[in-house]
């Protein structure tokens, strides 16, 4: 199962013992092409910067890693196997959980309840909400959550960086051991944001893999240990942290710009 | 501090952030005030109890045998529909057509009485059938069509209507033969009807709030973006919904004509849904979904049902009473809304927007 290298746009991509390879995927809806032949590899214990442009793909690619919507060609390998995702709750089962920007929480609900949505603690028929209280507030305990008080509150009350925090909690109670967290840095001051990339660095010591998505990837770089860069629906750069540096993102992501400013007063003045 | 609290109410102050503790010093009757006002139900249970003690003083014959089968006979039907619209609403569909599917159950039940099957076996038979049918059609036009289900029990309850009218021919008929005798347990006694509503609005207080079923369909109405990101099947969870909204009005139908011994044409219909409808908004559930209490729709229609009983007895007539109807319906709203202001201020700290 070797892939040619032709087709390997990342430097690092001949690694082996990935725990996640994302193989020639493509997306399309109807005539919108929003991802085009990505290769994306995940080491294990790896925290990986996904950054790009809006609208580069960065998103899409982690909805159809985590199972929320196939991608339309391409294959996905879990630990080195091929896996099928039909559904987000048999990627969580499988070890993938995904924190989404929207946070997917449920605001008329209360923090414990939003943390076990979906997979609830249930003696049938009813709910088990004393257990599962105890275990959302220990679970907070552990990874270090102290601002909030009780799990009781309805989520709706909370802070953005309390908000954050509940839903990558609560995928890291599923057992994830690969978790993709889609710009977890949006709209939060910057205590709050420290917070979340502590809570980043600790799980990556307890060996979780993690994929961060950023659009301000200045915030996110000190966390990864490699970063990728999204432009138009494929990856064009892929480094490890230590070979590059934040000067070199902004340069290329400027250039970029300084394209696309071009090209806008070239058709400017053509018309 | 650390310890969590295993009751169900969700105290106030708890949100640390940067301002440490909060150093209210609650009085006992503060602070039994304030757990009372937290609650959804609040609200409308006060506003019942201050009609009730006024048509109480106000009124002779209020407190009386007969006047309390009225209220509870009048509460029934409209509770037992309600429970259905509060789970849809919570979820964030409504269902106009549920007062059909009360019109055309009788006859239904009456078909398959006629075939042959014993009444029992007859009112399940045809609860289920038009719970799945009905229901069925309008959850599935809703969720994979895309059409608004304001427009779609619309549609679904015309077509009902002209066929409960067709298929009786707009005639009356009499219950079928033998089932007078279980028929008073279904409504021909003077409290069966009101006790079978009230141990629905139990069972389905429960639904909502301590089961899968509740949680999801909050989380539907609450966010359905975000419950369809969080792995949750959301049409299932709204056709469900509306399967059990149809199966209330076919329950009631049935129930109704019992209780008036006689299986008429004019029952149900656009009214009822718009009666039960004033019980669910005014017992505190929201229009927007996510959020809505079963427990609050068997008070919202008490309300109701003490106006209609009291307004009689003094000899209002009907005709004045749709004002005064209308007027307690923005009243009890005006209230409702009020308080919860009051209440999300009360927890917030006046933060909230």
């Amino acid at each position: 199962m070797t892939v040619e290298n032709s087709a390997v746009s990342g430097e690092t991509f001949g690694q082996t013992d990935d725990i996640l390879r994302a193989e020639h995927i493509s997306k399309r809806y109807g005539a919108v092409t929003a991802l085009v032949d990505v290769n994306l590899r995940l080491g294990r214990g790896e925290v990986l910067g996904l950054i790009g442009d809006n609208g580069a793909g960065k998103s899409t690619l982690l909805k159809t890693i985590c199972g929320f919507q196939p991608p339309t060609t391409g294959r996905i390998l879990l630990n080195g196997e091929e896996v099928h995702f039909s559904s987000v709750t048999q990627a969580r089962a499988a070890g993938i959980d995904i924190v989404y920007q929207d946070l997917a929480l449920v605001n008329q609900l209360t923090v414990y309840q939003n943390m076990f949505l979906n997979r609830e603690l249930v003696r049938w028929p009813l709910l088990r909400n004393r257990s599962m209280r105890k275990r959302a507030k220990e679970q907070l305990d552990s990874i270090g959550i102290s601002t909030l008080k009780s799990v009781d509150v309805e989520v709706a009350s909370l802070s953005g960086g309390q908000r954050q925090a509940i839903a990558v909690a609560r995928s890291v109670f599923s057992d994830a051991k690969v978790l993709l967290l889609d710009e977890p840095l949006a709209a939060m001051g910057v205590k709050e944001g420290a917070a979340i990339l502590d809570l980043v660095r600790d799980l990556k010591d307890q060996g979780i893999s993690i994929i961060i998505i950023a659009h301000n990837y200045g915030q996110v770089f000190p966390v990864c240990d490699r970063v990728n860069l999204l432009q138009g629906g494929k990856i064009t750069f892929d480094k490890y942290s230590k070979d590059t540096s934040v000067e070199e993102l902004t340069n290329i992501v400027v250039s970029e710009y300084r394209k696309a400013l071009e090209e806008r007063h070239r058709r400017t003045a053509a018309s | 501090m650390s310890d969590v609290s295993d009751t169900a109410e969700r105290s106030p102050d708890i949100i640390g952030g940067a301002g440490g503790p909060a150093a209210r010093g609650p009085s006992p009757l503060n602070s039994a005030a304030a757990i009372f006002l937290k609650q959804r139900e609040a609200s409308v249970l006060l506003i019942a109890a201050i009609l009730f003690i006024y048509f109480a003083t106000t009124t002779p014959a209020f407190v009386s045998h007969g006047s309390f089968v009225n209220i509870a006979q009048y509460m029934a039907p409209y509770v037992i529909i309600g429970i259905g619209l509060v789970l849809l609403m919570v979820c964030g569909e409504i269902d106009l057509s549920v007062g059909f599917v009360w019109m055309l159950s009788p006859y239904v039940m009456h078909f398959f009485a006629d075939s042959g099957l014993p009444i029992l076996l007859a009112i399940v038979i045809t609860v289920l059938i038009l719970a799945v049918v009905i229901g069925g059609v309008n959850g599935i036009v809703t969720t994979y069509f895309g059409v608004p289900s304001l427009i779609t029990t619309l549609g679904s309850g015309y077509i009902i209507f002209g066929y409960a009218l067709t298929v009786s021919s707009a005639q009356q008929i009499n219950l079928p033969d033998g089932s007078l005798g279980v028929g008073r347990w279904f409504g021909g006694e003077a409290w069966s009807e009101i006790i079978w509503a009230t141990v629905l609005v139990l069972l389905f207080q429960v639904l909502l709030t301590r089961t899968r079923w509740g949680l999801y369909t909050i989380s539907v109405g609450g966010n359905l973006l975000g419950a369809r990101e969080a792995g949750i099947k959301v049409n299932k969870i709204k056709i469900g919904n509306f399967m059990l909204c149809s199966g209330f009005g076919a329950v009631a139908g049935i129930l109704e004509a019992f209780k008036n011994n006689i299986i008429d044409p004019s029952a149900g219909q656009l009214a009822v849904v718009l009666v039960a409808l004033a019980g669910v908004v005014i017992g505190g559930t929201a229009m927007l979904g996510g959020s809505g209490t079963v427990i609050g729709l068997w008070l919202g229609v008490l309300v109701l049902a003490i106006l209609n009983d009291g307004f009689n007895l003094r000899g209002i007539s009907s005709n004045k009473f749709q004002i005064i109807l209308g007027a307690a319906i923005l009243v009890a709203m005006i209230a409702n809304t009020y308080l919860t202001r009051l209440r999300s201020a009360g927890r917030l700290g006046g933060a909230r927007k």
